[in-house]
């Protein structure tokens, strides 16, 4: 009883020093200005590692210019949206109405971020993605105060199907589960790939035995097999492929189905797979290599390019901020200095394009063991270089 | 559509089959014997995926990794019994789904907080990890024909059981007349706890068995439980029998109807209209099968007299 006691005036205690503490912060807000961001990612279910990765990767960005960005102090508060579009419109509104964010960064699910894309910008705030980028929003509703640090849903497909395309595979087969992104993957595949189908299977998002497609696929006898598989169905197809005795015969070509968010459980099943991607972890230069170090060093397992997008947002807004001035109420200078993107991104060759979705370089990467024993994608080679995506032409941005 | 095609299908279908029959096992003679509807027993497949997956890393042997992971899959499903699912077996089946339905949500989450939220793997026993040629370009993983031997061994090991043993009778007899069984001097509560064990063992057993084939992960077990409830109303509730012949029958239409329904579609529509459909209708197949059997069989095929 006595420490319930205790633990109760503390608490009203706690609460009375923070009512004062907040009723003082406008004055101190005038004095040194700082920026309220909100992380809303991910980070329970099965998916929660790519929410994880995302996160993880920010805060290491934020830690590594010494709890800063773009000078100001900067304030986070992470939230989880559950992968549920209704539980993330909550948060999303908590974050710009209560603690008056000034950037939400988030989400990494497409269905996440079209439910809070208008609570987001209507309150003022500006929307950064550090993984979703649907075609909507990179066309006819581009919008001023949303920003793109990761690429357009559609690309990584593109980057496989030219891949097949300048191979000269004449037959593929492909395979997506049954709900709007697969569909959306195979068609951006058959975006540069002209060769013939002979086969497109759809399968429910919860499969997890997938014996009956992959004696189709042997049936078929393709030049190469396409597929958009991401987390445990991915780590389910990958593993049954390769127990198949397919991995030897057809080249298997991806996109979210090899990563390093699924490696660690594919593991030597993966050996040789082929994705799409912007970045891998060997990529070459200074900056990407000190990430990749120091993120390793932290969390114990290699980065992907979910974490690589969480940590370019990062130093996004860090620039933008720089750009601006560090004046984080002037919406428009903000925006300015989102556009110009001053900053050096971890792949290197990056700008904003007019929809705000980057303009940057895609490769294809395929599944390595690393010397430590850790499995990871490496970049083989350029597919497209200063990509734009196929929506932008039908965005007319406003000024503000 | 090749002969060869048709075989490795029907292969698949009886794998899946008889993962459904081991869950399916303990589902049904729980229902049955003890009229209590358990929605937790997905998650018990879940868990002996988990178990499995745990204790084959830290043995390095997949076999040992089984043979603990079974006892622990028991004791776990023992001390379900008695902290929770004991108190609900007076009341009526809308407590019972609500308290089941809380421990499905309560035990995604721990094992979320125990092992991680990324997927878990298990590798194939070097033993059972070659695989044989039964169609061109494509092998056949030993280990799938493996886990088809192992449930139906454990199937016939089960029939023996319940039709050839003491215990067995009085589960029979359970089934058909729980008060009357009680009325005779049977500790009805013990038998009660000790199906329910073996119960959440089968299906611990599946789940292990499935762990080098599919990837070990929150909520695995939760699709797997609507399939398995479909399995035993078809089969007949608390009918062992009834839950083997079902479970096969469920694994071979739907196995086979997501692969050939589409090719059988298309001799009445142009091939594209051929693939819609019957990517739409497959999925519907087996509770097209369950309106069908209940139709002629409102008890299921092999209804338990009471």
């Amino acid at each position: 009883m006595k420490i319930w006691d205790k633990g109760f005036t503390r608490g009203i205690r706690g609460g009375f020093l923070a009512a004062v503490v907040l009723a003082a912060l406008p004055a101190g807000a005038a004095a040194q200005e700082k920026v309220r961001i909100g992380l809303l990612t991910t980070l329970s279910g099965p998916a929660a590692t790519l929410g994880q990765q995302s996160r993880d990767a920010f805060l290491l960005a934020v830690k590594t210019l010494g709890g800063k960005l773009g000078g100001l102090e900067a304030d986070i508060v992470v939230v989880d949206d559950e992968l549920k579009p209704d539980v993330a419109v909550t948060r999303a509104r908590g974050l710009v109405e209560r603690d008056k964010v000034d950037f939400v960064v988030g989400p990494i699910f497409s269905n996440i971020l079209i439910a809070i894309h208008k609570p987001v910008t209507d309150a003022g705030a500006f929307l950064i993605s550090p993984n979703a980028g649907t075609s909507n929003f990179a066309g006819r509703q581009c919008h001023p105060n949303f920003f793109v640090a990761s690429y357009q849903n559609d690309q990584n497909h593109e980057v496989m199907g030219k891949y097949a395309q300048d191979k000269g595979f004449k037959k593929v087969f492909l395979l997506a589960p049954n709900y709007q992104a697969g569909k959306d993957s195979l068609a951006g595949f058959k975006r540069h790939f002209k060769g013939e189908i002979v086969g497109e299977e759809y399968v429910p998002l919860n499969t997890a035995d997938f014996s009956g497609e992959l004696a189709k696929i042997a049936a078929a006898k393709p030049d190469a097999f396409f597929t958009f598989m991401p987390g445990g169905l991915g780590v389910n197809l990958v593993r049954q492929y390769h127990q198949a005795g397919l991995a030897s015969t057809i080249p298997f070509l991806s996109a979210f189905t090899v990563d390093e968010s699924t490696l660690p459980a594919q593991k030597e099943a993966a050996l040789g797979f082929f994705g799409g991607s912007n970045w891998a972890p060997d990529m070459k230069n200074a900056q990407s290599e000190a990430f990749v170090t120091a993120y390793e060093a932290a969390f114990g397992t290699v980065p992907g390019s979910y974490a690589m997008h969480g940590y370019d947002a990062a130093l996004l807004i860090d620039a933008a901020i720089r750009t601006a001035g560090g004046k984080v109420s002037d919406r428009n200078a903000l925006r300015a200095g989102l556009r110009k993107a001053d900053f050096t991104s971890l792949r290197g060759d990056f700008r904003m394009g007019a929809n705000h979705y980057p303009v940057q370089d895609f490769y294809v990467v395929q599944v390595v063991r690393r010397p430590d024993g850790k499995y990871a994608t490496s970049l083989r080679q350029k597919v497209f270089d200063d990509y734009v995506d196929a929506y932008a032409k039908d965005c007319q941005m406003r000024a503000n | 559509m090749s002969a060869t095609l048709l075989s490795v299908q029907t292969l698949n279908g009886l794998q899946l089959g008889v993962l459904l029959f081991l869950v399916a096992a303990g589902l049904t003679l729980v229902f049955g014997v003890m009229d209590f509807i358990n929605l937790a027993h997905g998650v018990q497949f879940m868990i002996g995926a988990y178990l499995a997956a745990m204790f084959t890393a830290l043995t390095d042997n997949f076999f040992l990794g089984l043979g603990l992971a079974l006892p622990a899959a028991l004791t776990l499903g023992l001390a379900l019994e008695w902290l929770v699912f004991r108190h609900l077996y007076a009341r009526d089946h809308l407590d019972q789904v609500l308290a089941t339905f809380g421990i499905i949500l309560f035990l995604n989450q721990a094992v979320k907080f125990v092992w991680g939220a990324a997927p878990l793997s298990v590798p194939v026993p070097t033993l059972l990890s070659g695989s044989i040629q039964l169609m061109e370009g494509l092998r056949y993983p030993i280990y799938r024909l493996a886990v088809i031997g192992a449930g139906i061994a454990v199937a016939l090991l089960l029939s023996l059981l319940v039709s050839r043993t003491r215990i067995g009778m009085l589960v029979r007899a359970g089934a058909a007349n729980a008060p009357m069984v009680s009325a005779l001097g049977v500790d009805i509560g013990r038998l009660f706890m000790l199906v329910f064990g073996f119960g959440a063992m089968l299906a611990g057993f599946a789940g292990a068995m499935v762990a080098p084939l599919v990837s070990v992960e929150p909520g695995m077990g939760d699709n797997l439980l609507i399939l398995t409830f479909v399995v035993i109303v078809i089969g007949g509730i608390g009918s062992i029998r009834g839950a083997f012949i079902a479970a096969l029958l469920v694994g071979l239409v739907d196995t086979l109807g997501r692969a050939f329904g589409p090719l059988v579609l298309r001799l009445f529509l142009d091939a594209s209209a051929a693939s819609q459909a019957g990517q739409a209708l497959a999925p519907m197949l087996i509770y097209i099968l369950m309106a069908a059997v209940l139709f002629v069989r409102p008890a299921g095929l092999f209804p338990v007299r009471r």
